[in-house]
């Protein structure tokens, strides 16, 4: 065999045997990497989304810190300084007309729309993922009511039980998460109950069961951990939702009632003085903006992240 | 198909009909008295705009003599406006909303189809991105702020559009661009994701491989297979369309439904929240049926499943 290779002339001391053993397999591959290794990992890779995610911690930073920036406060009148124009010496978002600090009140009306965002998704995610749990585990009759009971919820307009679940209630944070949060869970319940009948067939489930699992251990132990990764981008589309329709009630009145504001609030205001201090719309609108979209990106960039199927 | 279009319809009476039980009995939780000052009417005044209102009869009277009018088309009188009938306030008023909503929509599936076609024919170029980015904002910026903004650059400060009322056709330009919005987004989104999978089709190839022309093959194949599914999300838009046309005739000042609406809420006139609501019910719950007829006329598999995934 050595004698068709003249230039190179390979003998067996040349040679040393491998030990072979399966942790240097291991070793090859590197560190095994997890579910959620390998979604940050493709988060990581996306650019777009990783900016969303740092406007959203700003945000959330300007929310909470915001108002003790400036040694303004947010109640109270001073005529002295109405309609100050924005200035980086001054009032950085300028005065209102009761010269109130515009920075000030646009980050305390945040926190406010966060704040009913945060609660609607709890709720949201709680009966959502319960009903949708329930609906998927047990099918049969069971599935096909609640099923019914979602599907009239689902044809009621969202907009219609909000109005009238404010009119019945006193506007403040309570009502608006009730009135927002009570249509708004039909959706992560109908994806939730896909994803769990879709995994009622699948193999681990079935050995699971024979081996004498509880129900409860079957869903908090092999079904919740599996739509987990739903929960997470249905939450990240149900924040902007929430705040959206927040705004959208506080800007026909039946929201957040003055002195307290919230970014919706704000929005009306502005709008009504726009034509003389256009910075009233401008600062509390770019907010808001800002929180939806940023959310909508980061809901894209998990979407491809943790369930690359569902990638347009 | 007929048997899952009876279910449909069934299923949506019923729908309905708890929509407006429902809605009626809130009502009546509602605090204070539909009649303002009620303590300095005269005796005979009480008793004679209880009995206009059918307020002396107790609960299920009341209720029963609601439902009947109801099914006549008959919605009661407006506790304001001269006790007008709430009928003819809705039909004064839905005109000028649905003719905004049409308008909208036509330019919204104008934009949208060419923005979705050129991001799909032209995958991942500038156009593409740019088109993309414009979806977002469109989904993202609400209308009212889109509207006051608009009101600003366009109606104040470029004044090309009249920034408020309803006196010429010029008037409902701005109004209907910013209601449009939403609408481009939505399908420009939309009719991209569909026409990239169609152009994967082994009959789009074959289209090309017969040699057929760019334009033939885009518009006789591709453009009309990524059309079908189009037809149906055309209908939870136009159920959005409700919340626009509330916000963006409220901050224009048009005489249409929505700002009746809104401001049927602040006079505390039930009879016309009351209306308007089944109303807008009818239109949501009937666009959601025909949604789902529509797709079980394009999609056999979901008659035998009843329902979609």
């Amino acid at each position: 065999m050595e004698t068709s290779n003249r230039q190179i002339t390979f003998t067996p001391d040349l040679f040393e045997p491998v030990q072979k053993s399966p942790e240097d397999v291991e070793k090859i591959t590197g560190s095994p990497v997890g579910f959620w290794g390998d979604a940050w990992r493709r988060l990581r890779r996306n650019r777009i989304a990783i900016v969303a995610g740092i406007i959203i911690l700003l945000v959330l930073a300007l929310a909470v810190a915001g108002p003790w920036l400036t040694p303004y406060t947010t109640v109270g009148q001073m005529l002295d300084r109405q309609y100050k124009p924005p200035s980086l010496s001054g009032y950085w978002f300028g005065t209102d007309e009761f010269g109130r600090s515009m920075f000030d009140r646009v980050w305390a009306g945040t926190r406010v729309s966060l704040y009913i965002a945060a609660l609607v998704t709890a709720m949201d995610l709680c009966v959502g993922l319960s009903y949708g749990a329930i609906s998927g585990y047990y099918g049969g009759k069971v599935d096909n009511v609640m099923q019914r009971i979602s599907e009239i919820l689902n044809g009621v307009p969202i907009l219609i039980v909000a109005v009238l679940t404010l009119l019945i209630m006193k506007p403040g944070i309570l009502s608006l998460t009730i009135a927002i949060g009570l249509v708004g869970w039909t959706n992560s319940a109908r994806l939730i109950r896909g994803q769990v009948l879709r995994l009622k067939e699948q193999e681990f489930f079935l050995a699971s069961r024979s081996l004498g699992a509880s129900t409860f251990r079957l869903i908090s132990k092999h079904l919740l951990p599996n739509v987990f990764y739903i929960v997470i981008i249905t939450l990240m589309y149900t924040v902007p939702t929430a705040v959206f329709f927040e705004a959208f009630l506080s800007f026909i009145g039946l929201g957040i009632q003055p002195p307290a504001a919230s970014l919706g609030a704000l929005i009306n205001d502005g709008a009504h003085q726009m034509r003389f201090y256009p910075y009233l719309l401008i600062f509390p609108a770019a907010v808001l903006v800002a929180i939806t979209i940023s959310f909508r990106l980061l809901g894209d960039g998990l979407r491809d992240a943790l369930d690359p199927r569902m990638r347009q | 198909m007929l048997k899952y279009t009876l279910k449909r319809l069934v299923n949506a009476v019923i729908v309905l009909f708890i929509i407006t039980t429902a809605t009626w009995f809130l009502m009546q939780l509602l605090p204070g008295s539909p009649i303002q000052n009620f303590e300095k009417l005269t005796p005979e005044q009480r008793v004679q705009v209880q009995k206009q209102y059918h307020l002396d009869d107790p609960l299920p009277v009341q209720y029963a003599l609601y439902m009947t009018g109801l099914l006549r088309g008959d919605l009661g009188d407006s506790y304001l406006y001269g006790g007008r009938s709430v009928t003819s306030i809705i039909m004064e008023r839905l005109p000028v909303s649905l003719f905004l909503g049409a308008q909208a929509i036509i330019v919204g599936l104008v934009v949208g189809l060419f923005l979705g076609i050129v991001s799909a024919l032209k995958r991942n170029s500038i156009w593409d991105s740019g088109a993309a980015f414009l979806a977002v904002l469109g989904v993202s910026v609400p209308d009212f702020v889109l509207a006051p903004l608009a009101q600003y650059w366009l109606g104040l400060k470029l004044g090309i559009f009249p920034i408020a009322f309803f006196e010429s056709w010029w008037h409902s330009v701005l109004p209907s661009l910013v209601l449009s919005t939403i609408i481009a987004a939505v399908i420009a989104t939309f009719t991209r994701t569909e026409m990239l999978e169609v152009l994967g089709q082994d009959y789009v190839t074959l289209a090309k491989a017969k040699g057929l022309s760019r334009l033939a093959v885009v518009l006789r194949h591709v453009l009309r297979n990524s059309m079908i599914p189009l037809v149906t999300i055309m209908l939870p838009l136009t159920a959005a369309l409700v919340t626009g046309t509330l916000i963006v005739e409220t901050v224009f000042s048009i005489p249409g439904l929505g700002e009746q609406f809104v401001k049927s809420i602040f006079e505390k006139d039930f009879p016309v929240i009351m209306g308007t609501t089944i109303l807008y019910s009818v239109f949501f719950v009937g666009s959601y049926l025909l949604q789902d007829i529509l797709y079980g006329i394009i999609d056999p598999r979901i008659r035998v499943a009843g329902h979609r995934e």
